[in-house]
C-alpha cells in the first residue's frame, strides 16, 4: 500500500516537474544525428545547471523516458528526504559516489549494471556543474570505461543550450527562456582507441553541437 | 458574450478552414504522398494549427472577458519568452527579467481586466520604462547597459503592451454596439490574419518582385498588394457586423492590413539580425507565437486608439 502510494506520488511529481520545465523553457529537441527510437543509449551532455537532466528527461518521448535513468551524485541527492524521493523515486537515478576514498561500490560497475538491466542512461562526463567561462570542462574517464565495458551501446552527445541563462549561478528563481537540446550522432569506442583520444573525440563531438552565438549564425 | 454576428464569423472561418483542409489533403495525395514536398507538408501543418488557434479563441470568447484577457496574457507570456531568448542580457539582468514575466505582465493584464485605461496606457511606456533599468543598475554591471535595458523594454512593448490592446477592445463603450465588443477582436484578428494568409497565397501563386530581399525572401509586391486588397475587400464586406459604415470599414481594413504588413517586416528585421528563421517552434508550421502574432501586435494598438478616439465614449 505504502509502496503503491510512493510509486503514484513519484509519477505525479515527475509529471509536475516536467510540466514546470516545459512552462519555463519550452524545450525543443533537435534530433540532428539520431532518431528518437527505443534503442539502448547513453546520453552524455554538458552540465551547467541542476535542471539539465530534468530537461533532457522531459524532451524524451514517454516510452524512452521510462527506460532512461540519470546518473547523479549520491552526496547531493541523499542530503535530504525530499531530494532522496526526487532522485530515487521520481527519476530512478543511478546514484554514484563521487568520493573515491568513501565509496564502497565502483560507479562504472553501477552504470554497467543499470545498462545490463536494459536501462538507458543520462550522464554528465564533466563530473560537476560547469561554472567556468570555458564551454566544457575536461571529461572524467567514466564515459571511456563505460564505452570499453559495453562497446555495443550507443553513446549520444546532447548539447543543452541556454539553461544556464534560465537559472544563472547563485539565483533561486528561474526566468522563462527557450532552451534547445541538440542530439548528435552516436559514438562508439574504436578497437584500439586510447582513453585520452576517445575522451577528446567525445568532447569535441559534444561541443560541435553547440549553437552559434546570437547574431553570428 | 456571444452574438449572432460572432457565430456567423466563426462559422465562416470554420468553413474556410474546412475547404483549406480538404484542399490540403488533395494536394498531399497528388504531390506529396510520401511526405517529401515540404511546402505541402508545411501548408497542412499551418492549416492544422489554425484549427487549434480558432478553437482556442472561440473557447475564450465563450468564457467571457476574463477568458479573453487570460488567453492573451498567456500568448504574451509565450511571446515574451521567445523575444527575451534572443535579446542581449547578462546575469545582472536576472531580477529585471523576472520582473518582466512575473510582475509587469500580470499587472498590465490586471489593469486591462479592471478597465483602468489611465494606468494600462502608461504603465509600461512610463513607469516600467523608468523603474526597470534601476533593477539592472543596482546589480552593478555596466557592460552593454543601454543595449540590455533597451532590448528588454522593446520586448515588453511588443509582447506585453501591444498584445494587451487586443483584450482592451472589450471595454470600449460604443453607443449602439453594447454587448458586441467581442466582434471588434474577432474582426481585427480576422482581417489581419486573412491579409497574412492571402499575402502568402498570392505570393506563392504569382509572387515575383521581392519587396525587401534582405529582410524576407517570401515578401513580394504581388503578394502584398493581392493580400492586403483581398483582406480589405472581404473585411469591408463585413461592415454590417461592426460599428463602422462601409467607407469607414474600408479605411479601417486598409489601416489594419498595412500595420500588419509593417509588423511582419519589422519583426523579420529583428530575426535576421539575430540569425534565426523563426521566433520559436510551438505553433507547428508557423514557427513561434511572435511569428503568428507579429501583424496583430502592430495592428492592435492603432485599431484600439482609432476606434476609441472616433467611436468610443470612454
Amino acid at each position: 500500500m505504502i509502496t503503491a502510494l510512493r510509486v503514484f506520488a513519484a509519477g505525479v511529481v515527475g509529471q509536475a516537474i516536467s510540466v514546470f520545465a516545459r512552462f519555463m523553457t519550452a524545450p525543443r529537441a533537435i534530433w540532428q544525428g539520431i532518431e528518437p527510437v527505443p534503442r539502448q543509449r547513453v546520453y552524455f551532455a554538458n552540465h551547467s545547471s541542476n535542471g539539465d537532466f530534468v530537461l533532457l528527461w522531459t524532451v524524451l518521448p514517454a516510452p524512452l523516458r521510462r527506460q532512461t535513468r540519470p546518473v547523479a551524485a549520491l552526496d547531493y541527492w541523499l542530503k535530504s528526504p525530499l531530494r532522496a524521493f526526487i532522485g530515487r523515486d521520481v527519476f530512478n537515478a543511478v546514484l554514484i559516489d563521487r568520493r573515491p576514498e568513501a565509496r564502497t561500490t565502483d560507479p562504472v560497475a553501477q552504470m554497467v549494471e543499470a545498462l545490463d538491466k536494459g536501462a538507458s542512461l543520462i550522464l554528465f562526463p564533466e563530473g560537476q556543474r560547469n561554472m567556468s567561462e570555458e564551454a566544457l570542462l575536461p571529461f572524467k574517464s567514466g564515459l571511456y570505461h563505460l564505452a570499453k565495458t559495453r562497446p555495443e551501446v550507443d553513446l549520444v552527445p546532447v548539447w543543452i543550450a541556454n539553461l544556464n541563462k534560465v537559472m544563472p549561478k547563485g539565483e533561486i528563481i528561474p526566468v522563462p527562456l527557450i532552451c534547445t537540446l541538440t542530439f548528435g550522432a552516436a559514438l562508439h569506442l574504436s578497437p584500439d582507441e586510447a582513453k585520452d583520444a576517445f575522451l577528446t573525440r567525445a568532447s569535441s563531438a559534444l561541443l560541435a553541437l553547440a549553437p552559434a552565438p546570437l547574431g553570428k549564425a | 458574450m456571444t452574438s449572432p454576428h460572432l457565430l456567423w464569423l466563426l462559422s465562416g472561418v470554420g468553413a474556410i478552414l474546412l475547404v483549406a483542409s480538404i484542399a490540403g489533403e488533395v494536394l498531399r495525395k497528388r504531390l506529396s504522398a510520401d511526405g517529401h514536398n515540404s511546402v505541402i507538408e508545411n501548408l497542412n501543418a499551418r492549416i492544422a494549427a489554425w484549427w487549434v488557434m480558432v478553437i482556442l479563441l472561440g473557447i475564450a470568447f465563450l468564457a467571457g472577458k476574463t477568458g479573453v484577457v487570460l488567453l492573451f496574457a498567456l500568448a504574451s507570456f509565450a511571446a515574451l519568452r521567445e523575444f527575451l531568448t534572443l535579446t542581449t542580457h547578462s546575469r545582472a539582468d536576472h531580477w529585471s527579467l523576472l520582473a518582466c514575466f512575473f510582475i509587469v505582465l500580470p499587472l498590465q493584464y490586471y489593469f486591462v481586466l479592471i478597465d483602468w485605461y489611465g494606468m494600462y496606457a502608461v504603465f509600461i511606456p512610463v513607469h516600467v520604462f523608468l523603474l526597470l533599468p534601476v533593477l539592472s543598475a543596482l546589480r552593478g554591471s555596466t557592460k552593454d547597459f543601454l543595449v540590455r535595458v533597451s532590448e528588454t523594454q522593446w520586448a515588453l512593448m511588443i509582447c506585453v503592451y501591444c498584445v494587451s490592446h487586443v483584450p482592451a477592445l472589450l471595454y470600449l463603450q460604443i453607443p449602439g454596439f453594447e454587448g458586441r465588443n467581442v466582434i471588434l477582436i474577432a474582426y481585427l484578428i480576422f482581417v489581419v490574419q486573412l491579409s497574412d494568409v492571402m499575402q502568402y497565397v498570392w505570393g506563392k501563386l504569382v509572387g515575383r518582385t521581392k519587396i525587401a530581399p534582405t529582410l524576407s525572401p517570401s515578401k513580394t509586391w504581388e503578394g502584398f498588394i493581392g493580400g492586403t486588397l483581398t483582406a480589405t475587400l472581404v473585411g469591408t464586406s463585413l461592415w454590417w457586423m461592426t460599428p463602422f459604415t462601409i467607407l469607414q470599414a474600408a479605411g479601417m481594413c486598409l489601416i489594419l492590413t498595412l500595420m500588419g504588413f509593417f509588423g511582419g517586416l519589422v519583426m523579420s528585421a529583428i530575426k535576421r539580425d539575430r540569425g534565426v528563421k523563426d521566433w520559436g517552434h510551438l505553433i507547428p508550421g508557423h514557427g513561434g507565437f511572435i511569428d503568428r502574432l507579429d501583424s496583430v501586435i502592430f495592428a492592435a494598438p492603432i485599431f484600439f486608439h482609432v476606434t476609441r478616439y472616433y467611436w468610443s465614449l470612454t
